[in-house]
């Protein structure tokens, strides 16, 4: 009721308007073209990239929580494409193009912001670790360069690049076109366009099993009935070795509790992203205001969103170390996603011995950047069956043939 | 922060630890006789599931032992600790969505 035009209005009283909700929120229908397993970045893109590249519409994607809820909402949101291999190089980098022009593919901002990543170097090792990476990213064609301690200064005023700590900077890699973007709005700004384009995006709806007959996937069994699909795509990051369990597949991955915290809100202080492999701790400040950092897994197996304390307290000694001048903030929040670690670092996307349901897992703790990639990767798999050039290399036999994309050393820190 | 009971020490923190995957894997007897898929699921496969998991751990900051844990990755608790050589807690389900537990019986 709105107050009436003579009354003075009490504070409070008349309210905004709910905003438009960006997507329907519509039952299960009995059968789909495809069903995508799981409602986070990497499944959102993939359904959008099938209906916009491949006209494929006909489609779900089922989310056991919220959408977006996974790790989609818990990652620190960097972007980057300087990896060592050349595979990799490929694909991250194929998706770093597509996030330059996303905001106007979406039509949705994203707060995309090419504000520079610098991967620190502590000793003699990584700085030969990290030339190597600079010449074999700049002969993949990637923005990469090797700074001095001086240069590493003058991109981040606030590093501490002085001698006398106890692991100095020696110096570090820098690609200028790497960045964060604002990890919520790309959910939704790839639910919106998928949702315009007609995809049914189902939420509390788990999947709790996958129906197979003659080596061909029939649907999925989900906690809202049973649904009929002609293809399956698995998209469900921690839980990855759940899900593709119900098929029967036994996956190289173990799921790890990944942590990361934000300070209060701060005047900006940090232009740019860093990342130590050595001192091991990550920092960049979001758009609000606060500092974001993570650093390494917890090292045991888990599936609870949760970590331990002396891991957090480790990341802001690392911190410390790096960013004196930040002693003073004060920790706002920790979390933690679960995150599925496989042998080599590196993502498994492709083909799977059921015809008809494609897996895209293994992304760990540096999936975020894929978003756009995968999402066009994983649905060109899906809608011809055959992989994409970007993502060939990344299939699930390369653990019996040998042919590892060996990131874990390669890339300094894997976010 | 979170007490782990080393079979040798007792309880003490997590801290102290360092965790060794999964429990259980041995060695292949005839490693020529393997072929490839063999090979793989010996060198890079590990369960990986969501509840009761049966995992190696060693005491580094303590006594430089190995043992093994029955934990479960939901929940973090501890279900059993036991030494490296004994084989692992057998578990009843005592209510359908109940956390299994070690059988009493059967660890003594
Ligand atoms: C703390 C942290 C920091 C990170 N930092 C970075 C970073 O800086 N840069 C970067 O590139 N990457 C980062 N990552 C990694 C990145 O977040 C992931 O690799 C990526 O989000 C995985 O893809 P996704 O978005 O689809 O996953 P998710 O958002 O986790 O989506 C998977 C979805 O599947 C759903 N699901 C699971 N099982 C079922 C089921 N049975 N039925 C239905 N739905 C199901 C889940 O609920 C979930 O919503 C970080 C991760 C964490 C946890
Ligand atoms: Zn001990």
């Amino acid at each position: 009721m709105h107050p009436a035009a003579n009354t003075p209005p009490t504070p409070g009283d008349v309210l905004p308007d709910h905003p438009d909700f960006l997507w329907r929120n519509p039952d299960p229908k009995p059968s789909y073209d495809v069903v995508v397993v799981g409602g986070g970045g990497h499944g959102l893109a993939t359904a959008y990239y099938l209906a916009k590249n491949h006209g494929i519409t006909n489609i779900a994607v089922l989310e056991k929580g919220w959408l977006a809820g996974g790790n989609m909402a818990r990652n620190t949101t960097i972007i980057r494409s300087n990896y060592l291999w050349d595979e990799s190089s490929g694909i991250y980098e194929h998706s770093l193009k597509l996030w330059e022009t996303l905001e106007e593919d979406l039509d949705y901002p994203i707060l995309f912001s090419q504000r520079g990543v610098l991967n620190l170097a502590h000793s003699l090792q990584d700085v030969r670790d990290s030339k190597r990476r600079v010449y074999a990213n700049q002969l993949n064609g990637i923005d990469a360069e090797w700074l001095e301690p001086d240069e590493v200064a003058k991109v981040c005023p606030i590093v501490n690049v002085s001698s006398d700590v106890r692991y100095p900077v020696h110096g570090a890699t820098y690609q200028p076109r790497a960045g964060i973007a604002k990890h919520d709005y790309v959910a939704w700004g790839f639910a919106r366009r998928a949702n315009d384009l007609g995809i049914d995006l189902i939420q509390d709806c788990e999947v709790t099993g996958i129906d197979i007959s003659d080596g061909r996937v029939t649907g999925v069994r989900t906690t809202r009935g049973r649904i009929a699909a002609g293809k399956v795509a698995l998209a469900a990051a921690g839980h990855s070795s759940v899900v593709a369990a119900m098929a029967g597949l036994r996956l190289p991955l173990q799921s790890h509790p990944l942590q990361a915290l934000v300070s209060e809100l701060l005047e900006p202080v940090h232009p740019t992203v860093v990342m130590s492999n050595a001192v091991h701790v990550y920092v960049s400040q979001a758009h609000k205001g606060e500092l974001v950092m993570g650093a390494g897994i917890d090292s045991y197996n888990g599936y609870g969103q949760r970590g331990a304390f002396h891991i957090i307290e480790r990341q802001m000694a690392a911190v410390l170390e790096l960013f004196p001048v930040f002693a003073r903030a004060h920790m706002l929040r920790t979390w933690a996603g679960i995150v599925d670690v496989t042998p080599d670092a590196s993502p498994i996307v492709g083909l799977t011995p059921v015809r008809n349901l494609y897996l895209n897992c293994g992304w760990g703790t540096g999936g975020f950047k894929a978003t756009p990639g995968v999402g066009w990767c994983f649905a060109h798999t899906v809608a011809t069956g055959e992989p994409h050039p970007y993502n060939a290399p990344f299939t699930l036999s390369r653990f019996t043939t040998g042919a590892l994309i060996d990131e874990h050393g390669a890339a300094a820190v894997a976010h | 922060m979170q007490l782990i009971d080393c079979p040798w020490c007792g309880e003490r923190e997590e801290a102290e630890f360092h965790y060794g995957g999964q429990a259980h894997v041995a060695h292949p007897e005839d490693p020529h006789a393997l072929d490839d898929e063999q090979w793989a699921q010996y060198v890079f496969f590990r369960d990986n599931p969501k509840g009761p998991f049966a995992e190696r751990w060693t005491h580094s900051a303590g006594c430089r032992r190995w043992f093994n844990a029955l934990r479960d990755t939901v929940t973090h608790e501890f279900l059993a600790v036991y030494r490296v050589g004994d084989p692992p807690p057998p578990l009843i389900r005592t209510a359908p969505g109940a956390q299994p537990r070690q059988d009493p019986e059967a660890t003594s």
